[in-house]
């Protein structure tokens, strides 16, 4: 049966050979900034040991943070949900971060507490 | 990038009925939701995982990334790192290529669809490989933990390859850690080895030689449970390729199937960039 009541969105995506060039560089340029970032983090780890031993706490952040630069760069740029409509992008995002955000609290929290407990049998 | 995205359309015809407020297809839509359901799957056991390690018993050390992970294929000595980076930048390129079948795509180029789609589900088969290697060390692993007679524990210089017997003229023993500068050599070290109250090389699902047997556990699941998406991914993706060569997207006028397949492989390696961080780095 024919259905009338389904727009084809799929066939407005395509673009011309112009627009293509366009999209093209900047894919190029998030993968560079991709591999650096990469390369940046491997470096780190391996000599933040002899540069400044005592700064674990802080490096581990530092890990962290570039992890999620570069989740966004991913999500946003390769998986294009940067250019869906706005709607789209939070009714993904929101609910888990929400969701995230509490069960890193949770579990940071709990192990905590339990970390302290466990001190108390050492 | 997707067409109707960009337009302007007034929120009074979109949210009058009629037409998806969203402007994305069902399929799309779809993807997504299952992605954020698996997204939720990697994040309950990445946050299992941090917990355990998180709450661990004070009298247990948890394993160092580096320490661990310190071979490469074909090289001896230590490279700390340097294969698993290889591995990231395998997948993280096979990503690239990836949004380069999408774009080629969105131009109705069949050509290029094609090359871009063949060279990701190779990136792919290369990241699979290397997880196999990966594995296959960590079972075998480097430095068995030795706990003597005296209560002291003690780590073999070198793990013997299978079938190999220990030969003690060249055996040694380093006491405390891997990398510990006390080492105990020759006959000496062999004697205190064959009275040694327990012996544990590499890992399996009870026990191993690198920390508490948690850590080997959640190595097993996290980097298995990814391994097993990859492998799908990479099935996804050959279909999609063979799909391209036989021209269906052409007929249908647009390569979305392409951009769907392109959405689960980009997940993929959005999950690894945070294994990668959580089990090598941090």
């Amino acid at each position: 049966m024919e259905r009338d009541d389904i727009i084809e969105y799929s066939l407005d995506a395509v673009y011309s050979e112009d627009h293509g060039r366009v999209v093209r560089k900047k894919i190029f340029l998030v993968a560079a900034v991709l591999t650096v970032i990469t390369l940046a983090e491997v470096f780190l780890g391996i000599f933040w040991r002899s540069w400044m031993p005592n700064d674990w706490h802080w490096v581990k952040w530092v890990f962290i943070m570039l992890t999620l630069v570069k989740a966004s760069y991913i999500v946003m740029t390769f998986m294009h949900l940067g250019d869906e409509r706005r709607n789209f992008r939070s009714m993904i995002l929101i609910p888990y971060s929400l969701f995230l955000m509490y069960l890193v609290f949770i579990i940071i929290w709990e192990s905590t507490y339990l970390h302290q407990v466990l001190k108390i049998f050492l | 990038m997707s067409g109707e995205a960009s337009k302007t359309i007034s929120n009074a015809t979109l949210w009058g009925g009629g037409r998806s407020p969203l402007s994305v297809s069902y399929g799309k839509i779809m993807i997504w939701f299952f992605l954020v359901s698996d997204a939720l799957t990697f994040t309950g056991l990445l946050s299992a995982y941090g917990y355990a390690r998180h709450s661990l018993d004070p009298g247990m050390t948890w394993p160092i990334g580096e320490y661990v992970f310190s071979t490469f294929p074909g090289l001896s000595g230590d490279h700390p790192l340097m294969y698993v980076a290889l591995m990231t930048f395998i997948l993280i390129m096979s990503s690239v290529t990836m949004v380069l079948a999408v774009e080629a795509g969105h131009r109705l180029d069949k050509k290029n669809v094609v090359k871009w789609m063949f060279l990701t589900v190779v990136g792919g088969l290369f990241f699979l490989g290397s997880q196999a290697f990966e594995w296959a060390h960590f079972i075998h692993g480097s430095h068995a933990r030795v706990t003597l007679a005296d209560g002291r524990i003690a780590y073999l210089e070198e793990n013997p390859h299978h079938g190999e017997a220990i030969d003690p003229a060249t055996f040694a023993m380093t006491i405390g850690s891997p990398r510990s500068s006390e080492v105990v050599k020759g006959d000496e070290a062999y004697k205190l080895y064959q009275g040694a109250v327990s012996v544990v090389s590499g890992a399996n699902m009870t026990e191993n030689e690198y920390g508490p047997p948690s850590y080997a556990n959640f190595f097993f699941f996290i980097t298995g449970f990814h391994g097993f998406h990859v492998f799908s991914g990479v099935v996804i993706n050959l279909v999609v390729l063979i799909m391209a060569i036989k021209g269906v997207f052409h007929r249908r006028g647009h390569y979305e199937m392409v951009e769907k397949a392109g959405l689960y492989w980009h997940f993929v390696d959005l999950v690894w960039v945070f294994v990668f961080t959580f089990f090598y780095l941090v």
